[in-house]
């Protein structure tokens, strides 16, 4: 069933709060306000947003380094995410994650990971999971086209057809695997033909428009969630931003930037709630200011939240110990 | 009742079946009986739901335990070689072992790793390894190991019921030796070493595979009137620093035996918390017996002469004295 309208304006509101979430990192960050090092997600909006609207609350996933847009298309708190972003205290991981690394069990986020591909069989385990618990659940894990490189990709597409898992493997192809174009390090047209290798469907969808990805998705979760077994959707989108801030980019040109800049997925999304008459200057000011306001007062919180005891540090190592401190 | 490592094993495991609907088994083999023989049984009395047999994939075997731990079960998976958890070190070290930590406690990962270990068994250098201090290096993941197969059973059910990932290392030496189980549920608390043998005038640290060579060691070293006290660590993270002090103090003398490499083994972080701690009470420095800094070779002789025997640990406890 394609989106309604209502659904794609919550879907379009959710990809300006990404965006809104995204800029204002990559200021803190060039502030100096921020610790570590971030991936944007600007201009991958459509795929986090289109996926999670196929998915129910309960449902799991699996995020990548370039995890933001997940958290937030899932329905993660932007007060916890600043705050463990800043390395606070009162972050989603008291400090101890960061930008790589931000978890919620109660949303179903397993975790943003520092690895990649490495969150590929841990959503075909939570799967699995659900299937030998008898829920409804389904798992999707999110990756880039390069996590299809690595070994567990496989190892994890292969036992997810044979077991018949609950999962959809999401590629995030966004052109590149750090600094290594598609063209460079994969030979094969489509990141979906990968799937024939196990029996799975493949998929390829435009990542930049949210209604085919979220109908894509919402047939392969359905497929998951009645039995039907795993799907591999590949959806294709483009990095906006480099790898990380502050990659100085030598491997691609700004014309091949700018030529992206001009399908962003938030202009197609408007653009159809313009045309249906759902979205007008004002309403869409509005939607923009809803989204600055709820960052303004997240980053605000997270300012003033405490920085963890250092020996806070020794915690949560296991769940029964507490390892000795010097 | 008297049973095979192997067997002490595959009974942990159906009595953890029966204890807890969440607890299923996964590997290579593992519902054909396992290529050692610890899984047999199981597939017929659980069924292939809960006794998956798994593709040659070390690295999915794992994941999907971290996976489905993570969302409610107790995976226990199977490597058959200690040897081939080089190719799930990731998922190991980096995800199962951290992903409480990176979440701030939010997240746990109970799952259990049981890895086949250590050689006298000519399989060479890629099936025979005892690489127990990869993993006691890292923060996050308990690592246990067995020498008897009540100890098998008691430890296996232990780890089962831990809510930490928790590493087993099981002796493949020792997988076909019968000895006496107790009939009774087992109770093993993890982290205390077990006292194998009693006495005054040197302790020996020691697990797995080497527990009962270097209990054959005490025998010949009673006919010579020295009297080893023989501690299986048992738990090696978090591991039993206080029994060894306690014993050290009594005995002022400190052997470690393992069978892994002696270079950069768990041997040494015990020789240096008893040279740190107990130095004072120590008449000799500590000694460690490993396997020579080798890989363990094919040929009986040559493998025979790089493991380490009872022999070598008499040798050790009497050039202390």
């Amino acid at each position: 069933m394609p989106a309604s309208l209502d659904e794609l304006l919550r879907m379009y509101r959710t990809m300006v709060l990404i965006r809104q979430a995204e800029e204002r990192l990559v200021q803190l960050f060039a502030a100096g306000n921020m610790p570590g090092f971030i991936h944007s997600y600007i201009g991958e909006e459509a795929t986090a947003v289109g996926v999670c609207g196929a998915l129910r609350p309960d449902d799991y996933i699996t995020s990548t380094h370039r995890g933001h847009g997940h958290i937030i298309a899932k329905g993660g708190d932007l007060g916890l995410f600043f705050a463990e972003l800043y390395g606070k205290a009162t972050g989603y991981c008291r400090g101890k994650g960061g930008s790589m690394h931000v978890t919620d069990m109660d949303l179903g986020i397993l975790g943003a990971n520092g690895i990649v591909g490495a969150g590929i069989p841990i959503a075909a385990g939570a799967a699995l999971a659900c299937r030998m618990q008898g829920v409804d659940r389904v798992a999707v894990s999110f990756l880039g086209d390069g996590a299809t490189d690595i070994g567990v990709f496989h190892e994890a597409l292969n036992m997810a057809s044979l077991w018949e898992v609950p999962a959809v493997f999401v590629c995030e192809n966004n052109g590149y695997a750090d600094f290594m174009s598609r063209a460079t390090h994969q030979k094969i047209e489509r990141v979906s033909d990968r799937a024939a290798s196990y029996a799975m469907p493949g998929v390829t969808v435009d990542g930049n428009d949210v209604e085919a990805v979220r109908d894509a998705a919402t047939e392969a979760v359905a497929r998951a969630r009645s039995g039907g077994g795993p799907t591999l959707l590949e959806c294709v989108t483009y990095r906006w931003r480099g790898h990380y801030e502050g990659d100085p980019q030598p491997y691609r040109t700004s014309d091949e930037v700018e030529e992206w800049k001009r399908r962003d997925p938030i202009t197609t999304a408007e653009e159809r709630l313009r045309a249906a008459g759902a979205l007008d200057d004002a309403a869409r000011g509005a939607i923009r200011d809803e989204a600055v306001a709820a960052i303004d007062q997240a980053v605000a919180e997270a300012e003033a939240a405490p920085m963890p005891s250092p020996e806070d540090a020794l915690e949560d190592v296991y769940v029964d110990l507490v390892e000795e401190g010097w | 009742m008297k049973l095979s490592y192997a067997r002490a094993v595959s009974l942990a495991l159906s009595e953890a079946m029966v204890a807890d609907d969440r607890v299923f088994v996964l590997g290579e083999d593992v519902a054909h009986g396992g290529a050692y023989g610890a899984t047999v049984g199981l597939l017929d009395r659980f069924g292939p739901a809960r006794v998956r047999d798994t593709p040659i994939s070390e690295a999915a075997i794992v994941g999907y335990s971290v996976g489905a731990s993570l969302a409610g079960m107790r995976p226990v998976a199977e490597i058959m070689h200690m040897d081939f958890i080089a190719c799930a070190m990731d998922q190991v070290v980096n995800q199962a072992a951290k992903v409480r930590y990176m979440s701030g406690g939010k997240a746990s990962a109970p799952l259990v790793i049981r890895a086949g270990t250590g050689g006298w068994l000519s399989a060479a250098a890629q099936h025979s390894q005892s690489l127990e201090a990869w993993f006691t290096h890292v923060p996050g993941i308990k690592v246990v190991s067995s020498g008897t197969p009540a100890d098998a059973r008691a430890v296996l059910r232990a780890a089962i019921a831990d809510d930490n990932p928790v590493l087993v290392i099981e002796s493949l030496s020792l997988y076909e030796g019968q000895d006496e189980v107790p009939e009774g549920a087992p109770a093993y608390r993890l982290g205390t070493a077990d006292l194998k043998r009693r006495g005054d005038d040197v302790s020996i640290v020691t697990w797995g595979a080497m527990v009962p060579r270097v209990l054959e060691a005490a025998t010949t070293l009673d006919a010579e009137g020295v009297h080893a006290e023989v501690i299986d660590l048992v738990t090696l993270r978090p591991w039993d620093v206080d029994a060894v002090l306690e014993s050290v103090a009594r005995t002022n003398r400190a052997v470690v035996v393992h069978q892994a490499y002696r270079h950069g083994g768990f041997g040494a972080e015990i020789a240096a918390t008893v040279a740190e701690r107990a130095f004072d009470h120590l008449d000799a420095p500590v000694a460690r017996v490993g396997s020579l800094d080798v890989p363990v070779p094919f040929s009986p002789p040559l493998e025979e002469y790089v493991l380490p025997t009872a022999a070598r640990v008499v040798d050790a406890v009497r050039a202390m004295a």
